[in-house]
């Protein structure tokens, strides 16, 4: 176990070296050995989607990855999100709609929601519903979740 | 409506009442807010806790020598080896009650006897978590198994297991709620149903699970806590006993907290663990609780068992109820009887029973202590006055909406003293409402008296849907108090602190609401801190849908006396009277010309001048606390209709539309009322449907992750419409009442009565709760066979 491994993981743009056992996972690592703790972690077996991240485009549950997996990968979480002060239209659109309330999922739905917009900017509601049945959330009761992501879509396609 | 706290006429943009975006919004989105796990301090050391595979077991032996001889281990402590820093092996929490039987405090990690699967037995304190989980396996404890006590009839059971081996039973407190002639109210009813009740509420399930980071200062000897706690001052007061320090020695904060709903209110063994690990070692450690441990050590509400009847006279008119409730209290009093104090008063609330009696048991099991859960006892109340009024409807021959009209509290007995009393010995008072509006107004809006054609169209094509209708009140606004200290500091800045604490329901944006209304209403302006005690040594903290009820009066309170106390200064400084002035954004104007003076700078020369005398004579500072005292609780109330699709083959249910007419006095803030609806509205559809928190007959337990225990996720939601009354409360004068709890306290009840109306062709009668697909065709296959 005390076998470390020297990665590399770019994340929002920035280069991290570091040296990680192979059990450590991605979201340990993006936390901790990279400081951006903006990414959460919420049940650790790949099911309430709070550490929801993207590695080379595609949206993965960082506690269900190896560190060691992600080297060379460019990574991108909730920090990455808005342009200096700008908000990303997600991040507006959840304060518009209310669709936080603690925040803690709200970094796994935005990046879920992000992957899920770039992959398919017209998404149904139909869609659109199923995809954000990934995540789990305690406090909205989805209902703005929903409301915020379509309205961000909306926006993004104007 | 109530009137505005400020008149509607004024310059300064209202904050009271408004929908404004949250203050807390931007550091969540960009991924910016701290959270406890969010915190690195130098030189931290993690912890893992050692904890019990067994329900119940003698300890004969603890081997931490493997353990400690481990890659990367600082230390692996049993109590025996932290006794020298506390001061009890126990944490005393319960809150005081006269019905307690036996006294069974938590012990701070077991020693000689574990009770329930997850009791921490020591803890590993290693350079990293990895690090500490490899060390905690290594730790070899020697268990004799003991009987076990896995439900509460095994609890009552005649020379069965005792759960803990040196208590005599497993009865740890009888409460009897009664008043009136309940027997004469039998012997005389025209009609009697009556039937047997298994609630169940299963976990809190934050998003975030529990944590804590403890860091001694060794230059000012203070103790740095952050924890994951609903009630940091109360945190603070039991670690100051139990490491024998001053209450200026000891700093508990409240970070930003993943959601709370009820179980972090309660202080845990995890909090002393880490808190005298820190102090003994040196050096700041962390524990972050995994969902894994969630499950298993993070408190519960579990099962009810109810046996209720219903007296009636012949127009459906309740005469009197009486029954009898079980309660699994878990294997120790981690907070007290106040979930079963709760069920017992909410029976009756809503409607006029002239009599009533609840003899309830709160029992031991080898299982984790039960605490309140969002809805705290009041939903399984709800659902069992609201399936006998459905039952007694359907023996009368009565429409479900008529029986309830019939029998609710009406708006002219407002103020409705019942004769039921709090904890705390006051009586149970509604305050105000006007409960078959908010009926009537539900039913109009979900087309109640069309939804029967809509049926027998639908089961002409072999649907079966339905519709349920419930009323409901909750409790809020626990008091006595919650201080809230406003002050204008010399830049002009509003700073607000509190011992309120933040869950995620917005408490932060509802302060900066309530005192920008009183201060030129520039809501960037305002700098709020809850949850920490640096900042406010007194209060309670989050519960009981309380903060904006206690905290949101005393913030009023406060900035109603700082803004006069602005006006006075300024008048004096502008040569002015106060009338004539007003405070619109960070400036005190006077009225009819442009004469204007910073709030700052009126603070400025409230802090004086050495030699000089304050402007006006006034007292020094800018500033005020409050802690307005209000014993009375607030009583919210709603009516909710919900329409459900049961397919019949898979035993499936599908919630289609849910309306809500909800009724929580005057609302600070439109959008985070609903949002706090909404949210416990899906708790709510969990309790009904979904959630279970399964343990086996050795009490071990059984839904240990999310593949098997299920939380509602967007797909289950249906379509939510809310419609808001507004009776105020005369509690405070803001009008406010709590709304945290609504969504959830109906809902379980409301899925219930439109699952059995869906099913009425099968005769299907529902009693408890959640229903599974399985216990839906389990219920078809028995109707059918009667």
């Amino acid at each position: 176990m005390s076998d470390r491994i020297d990665i590399t993981l770019t994340i929002n743009g920035e280069r991290h070296d570091i040296r990680v056992e192979p059990r450590k996972t991605l979201a340990d690592a993006i936390r901790d050995d990279c400081g951006w703790t903006g990414t959460h972690l919420g049940c650790e077996h790949g099911v309430c989607g709070a550490c929801t991240v993207i590695v080379d485009g595609a949206t993965v549950r960082s506690c269900l990855m190896f560190a060691v997996q992600a080297d060379g990968a460019s990574i991108r979480t909730v920090e990455g999100l808005a342009q200096g002060e700008t908000l990303h239209p997600l991040q507006e659109a959840f304060i518009a709609n209310h669709a936080l309330q603690c925040g803690f999922c709200t970094p796994g739905f935005l990046m879920l929601a992000a992957g899920a917009i770039e992959r398919n900017p017209r998404m149904s509601d139909a869609e659109l519903i199923e995809v954000l049945s990934s995540n789990l959330c305690r406090c909205t009761g989805y209902e703005n979740i929903v409301k915020a992501v379509r309205s961000a879509m909306n926006q993004m396609q104007a | 409506m109530t009137a505005e706290p400020r008149p509607a006429a004024d310059p300064a943009p209202h904050t009271f009442g408004r929908p404004v975006a949250r203050v807390e919004d931007d550091a969540l989105l960009r991924g910016r807010a701290r959270f406890v796990d969010d915190i690195h301090l130098p030189g931290l050391l993690e912890a893992a806790f050692v904890r019990s595979p067994h329900a119940h077991a003698r300890i004969r032996s603890i081997d931490c020598e493997p353990a400690r001889a481990a890659p990367g281990v600082v230390a692996v402590m049993t109590f025996d080896d932290l006794r020298d820093v506390l001061t009890s092996d126990r944490l005393v929490v319960a809150m005081p009650s006269p019905s307690y039987l036996l006294e069974v405090h938590r012990p701070i990690l077991a020693r000689h006897e574990t009770v329930h699967v997850g009791e921490a037995i020591a803890v590993v304190i290693a350079a990293s978590r990895y690090l500490a989980e490899d060390a905690a396996a290594l730790v070899e404890v020697d268990y004799d198994p003991l009987p076990v006590v896995a439900d509460c009839h095994a609890a009552l059971a005649e020379g069965g297991a005792r759960v803990h081996a040196d208590l005599p039973h497993n009865v740890v407190a009888e409460l009897d709620t009664a008043y009136g002639d309940v027997d004469a109210a039998f012997a005389g009813a025209a009609e009697v149903v009556e039937d047997r009740f298994w609630l169940h509420r299963g976990g809190s399930h934050s998003m975030e699970c529990r944590g804590v980071v403890a860091s001694l200062d060794p230059l000012e000897d203070r103790l740095t806590v952050w924890s994951s706690t609903q009630t940091p001052n109360v945190a603070q007061r039991l670690l100051c006993d139990l490491l024998a320090r001053d209450s200026d020695a000891i700093r508990v904060v409240t970070p930003e907290l993943g959601g709370g709903f009820g179980p972090k209110l309660v202080f845990y063994p995890e909090e002393a663990v880490v808190a005298a690990s820190a102090v003994k070692l040196g050096r700041p450690v962390k524990w972050i609780e995994d969902r894994r441990e969630h499950f298993v050590v993070t408190t519960q509400e579990r099962d009810q068992h109810w046996e209720m009847a219903m007296a009636l006279d012949a127009e459906g008119r309740v005469l009197g109820m009486r029954g009898s409730l079980l309660h699994d209290h878990g294997a120790y009093t981690a907070r007290g009887t106040n979930v079963v104090f709760a069920s017992a008063i909410t029976v009756p609330l809503a409607y006029n029973v002239p009599a009533y009696r609840l003899a309830s048991k709160l029992l031991l099991t080898n299982k984790v202590p039960v605490t309140p859960i969002r809805g705290a006892g009041q939903p399984q109340a709800a659902f069992v006055m609201e399936r006998l009024l459905d039952q007694a409807a359907r023996r009368l021959g009565l429409d479900r909406a008529e029986i309830r009209r019939r029998n609710l509290v009406q708006p002219e007995q407002m103020p409705c003293r019942k004769p039921m009393k709090l904890r705390g010995g006051t009586f149970v008072v509604l305050d105000s409402g006007d409960y078959p509006a908010a009926q009537r107004l539900v039913m109009e809006k979900a087309g109640w008296d069309d939804f029967p054609r809509r049926q027998a169209e639908a089961r002409a094509q072999g649907r079966h849907i339905g519709l349920g209708l419930v009323n409901y009140v909750e409790g809020t606004g626990r008091g006595p108090f919650e201080p809230v200290r406003v002050r204008v500091a010399a830049n002009g800045r509003i700073h607000v602190a509190s011992s309120a604490t933040a869950m995620g329901q917005g408490t932060k944006t509802m302060l900066a609401q309530v005192v920008a209304e009183q201060l030129g209403g520039a809501i960037e302006n305002v700098v709020v801190t809850t949850g920490d005690t640096a900042a406010m040594t007194l209060g309670f903290g989050g519960f009981n849908s309380r903060q904006a009820v206690m905290a949101g009066s005393s913030a009023h309170a406060a900035a109603v006396k700082v803004r006069a106390k602005a006006l006075e200064a300024a008048a004096h400084m502008l040569e002015a009277r106060p009338d004539e002035l007003t405070i619109v954004g960070t400036h005190i104007r006077m009225r009819g010309n442009n004469r204007t003076i910073g709030l700052g700078e009126v603070a400025r020369a409230l802090e004086g001048i050495a030699g000089y005398v304050l402007p006006g004579n006034l007292e020094p500072g800018l500033e005020a606390t409050e802690q307005v005292i209000v014993h009375d609780m607030a009583f919210s109330n709603g009516s909710a209709v919900a329409e459900v699709e049961v397919d019949v083959e898979t035993g499936h249910v599908q919630v289609l539309r849910y309306l809500l007419a909800h009724d929580c006095g005057q609302m600070i803030n439109p959008m985070l009322v609903d949002g706090q609806v909404i949210g416990g509205i899906a708790h709510g559809i969990g309790n009904a449907l979904f959630e279970w928190m399964g343990f086996d007959a050795n009490a071990q337990p059984l839904t240990n992750n999310y593949g098997e225990y299920l939380l509602v996720t967007a797909p289950e939601m249906p379509s939510i419409e809310l419609f808001h009354r507004e009776s105020p409360s005369p509690l405070n004068t803001l009008g406010i009442k709590g709304v945290g709890e609504s969504g959830v306290i109906p809902t379980p009840a409301v899925i219930a009565s439109a699952v059995e109306d869906a099913l009425q062709p099968f005769g299907v009668r529902i009693s408890h709760a959640p229903l599974s697909p399985m216990d839906i065709l389990d219920l078809i296959a028995r109707a059918d066979g009667a």
